[in-house]
């Protein structure tokens, strides 16, 4: 048995700094995106999720062009990005993807021209891949406190939003007619997203930071009843899958073929999509039974 | 500007533009926006499977993007769109990581293949883009009506028997053949802004589906050119320019839908109730 798990656990995994902060980080990061991944699945954000990701790090880049500490750049775009999808009607059912959509395209431009700037002055090619998929093991412990804080921020809007945010998601007309602003709650919610995913999608890269948002969310929603249950098991999933993933890329310095360690991202990614796919196909029996859907009769009803 | 290596870039650049301004018009009528940038993204990662076994790129681009088109289709047919899309994304993008991770001499090609080489087309990239444009809309032509039909009205479509799936699962390969063709040239960042901007700008400019499918293919290629040209004199990435002026296009069709919807509900209150105005 001590055998099989050295085997597991790689000597020196618990000791190394790296991987201590790696495990800290991606706890947090899990949790806070699982939790506010329930509200970004049942209102059908997943797009805009994934553009705030992607968006978050071109402010990164410009930030780091005029000489700005590159936290705000991300927080900067971010939430700027959040205000524009808002405001060009992201709430709107029909117009939500090509508002995000749009958005998007316009930032990936200015990530071109950033990434273009950037090369000139310093050759780093590298750039426009460690805003893709980022790097785990290569945290600096420095931006920890400030994306526990804002991590913290995202969680507490959610927490205080979360009754009137799904009654919202759900049905905005009987929403409405209890006096719930709707929209107001929507950009609230909006922002904590960019809030959450700014900074996850900075640390581990904007693949990971999608993945975490949707997968653990979405593969909870899909087993548990009832919001409360499914952000539990959503963050159970998210932290379980970062843990083995951590695991597995130090077990991987030693797998074949280049003798460099697996990237964590491929490891976490896969996990979470093997775990959506188990109950993918676990409910074939039972084939509409609204997938990745509350009951708007669960929110009213007391909890 | 009209050398003759720049002479490639114009017609590659202006298949590229019809394409991305007939595909993008679909994608937008659908919602399958987030597709559009999903399948070019994700395909970057077959790029870098095939430079890891000696294959031609454009081998790797096409098999994962058909391979996440038929993901994205497969997974919604039970599961919400976005999501089956999310994690199909998230999927190729892993995996290319791990490429990546693999292969020691990627990141160069990886930044060309984001953000494309438009300046680099050589005559032998010419034909074959060339061919798959007029393969794509040839497909698009072929199953236009219900595709149509299916993207406007999925009720209808699938009341005269056209089966929505069978439409999405078309519309996702036709898309893929696209790009895998595309992103070599022009980038998957490019052709996702590509797709997207004018098509969108064309929506709100008019209801008349051919007239906006018409609206958006000129708009991308006035897109493309603009930026051509900038880029050239500039020498900033062509990206920049097709993203700023594709948001700058829709910006300026909502204005327009705004000012005309205003003006249509104070001369003639009658027109707003009819839907079709």
């Amino acid at each position: 048995m001590g055998h099989l798990l050295r085997y597991i656990f790689e000597p020196g995994l618990f000791g190394s700094g790296p991987v201590h902060v790696a495990f800290a980080v991606g706890t947090v990061i899990a949790i806070t995106s699982a939790v506010v991944g329930v509200f970004t699945v049942t209102r059908g954000q997943s797009f805009a999720g994934h553009s705030l990701a992607d968006i978050a790090t071109t402010g990164g880049a410009g930030a780091f062009l005029i000489g700005l500490n590159q936290f705000w750049g991300y927080l900067a775009f971010g939430v700027g990005a959040a205000a524009f999808m808002e405001m060009i009607g992201v709430q709107r059912r029909r117009g939500r993807d090509v508002a995000t959509g749009v958005v998007l395209g316009a930032a990936l431009g200015l990530a071109a021209l950033f990434l273009y700037l950037g090369t000139q002055e310093s050759s780093t090619t590298g750039a426009s891949f460690t805003i893709l998929f980022g790097s785990m093991f290569a945290i600096t412990p420095s931006t920890v406190p400030a994306l526990i804080a804002s991590a913290l921020l995202a969680l507490v809007t959610v927490a205080v939003l979360a009754r009137v945010l799904l009654l919202s998601s759900l049905s905005p007309d009987i929403a409405a007619a209890r006096g719930v602003p709707v929209r107001a709650v929507g950009a609230a919610y909006l922002m904590a997203l960019a809030v959450s995913v700014a900074l996850s999608a900075v640390i581990i890269g904007a693949v990971l930071s999608t993945a975490l948002l949707i997968g653990p969310a979405a593969t909870a929603l899909r087993v548990a009843k009832g919001p409360v249950r499914a952000m539990a098991v959503a963050a159970g999933i998210g932290v379980a899958a970062t843990w083995l993933g951590i695991v597995l890329a130090y077990d991987s310095f030693y797998w074949p073929p280049a003798g460099r360690g697996w990237p964590v991202s491929f490891f976490v990614v896969t996990l979470i999509v093997g775990g959506y796919l188990v109950t993918y196909l676990r409910r074939r029996d039972r084939r509409e039974a609204a997938p990745e859907a509350l009951d708007a009769e669960q929110v009213c009803s007391p909890v | 500007m009209f050398s003759g290596l720049m002479l490639n870039t114009w017609i590659a650049a202006t298949v590229v533009a019809v394409i991305a301004g007939v595909t993008g018009f679909f994608a937008v009528l659908r919602g399958s926006t987030f597709a559009a940038h999903a399948i070019p993204n994700g395909a970057f990662a077959g790029a870098a499977g095939a430079s890891l076994l000696g294959l031609n790129a454009f081998v790797g681009l096409a098999v994962f993007s058909v391979a996440g088109a038929l993901g994205i289709a497969g997974l919604g047919r039970r599961a919400r769109h976005d999501v089956a899309t999310a994690l199909t994304f998230v999927m190729m993008l892993g995996v290319g990581a791990l490429f990546v991770s693999w292969s020691t001499e990627y990141a160069q090609e990886a930044y060309s293949l984001l953000f494309g080489e438009v300046f680099g087309v050589s005559q032998a990239e010419v034909l074959p883009i060339v061919v798959l444009g007029v393969v794509s809309i040839a497909a698009i032509i072929v199953m236009f009506r219900p595709l149509m039909l299916s993207s406007a009205m999925p009720e209808v479509a699938e009341a005269r028997g056209v089966s929505s799936r069978r439409m999405e699962l078309a519309f996702l390969l036709v898309m893929a053949l696209a790009t895998s063709m595309t992103v070599p040239v022009v980038g998957a960042l490019l052709m996702f802004s590509l797709m997207i901007g004018p098509a969108a700008a064309a929506r709100s400019l008019t209801a008349r589906p051919m007239l906006a499918m018409t609206l958006s293919v000129a708009i991308a290629l006035v897109t493309v050119w603009i930026g051509i040209a900038l880029s050239y004199q500039s020498n900033w990435p062509l990206g920049f320019f097709v993203g700023i002026m594709g948001a700058a296009f829709f910006l300026f069709g909502q204005a327009y839908a705004a000012i005309r919807r205003r003006l249509a509900t104070t001369t003639s209150p009658a027109a707003t109730a009819n839907p079709a105005a």
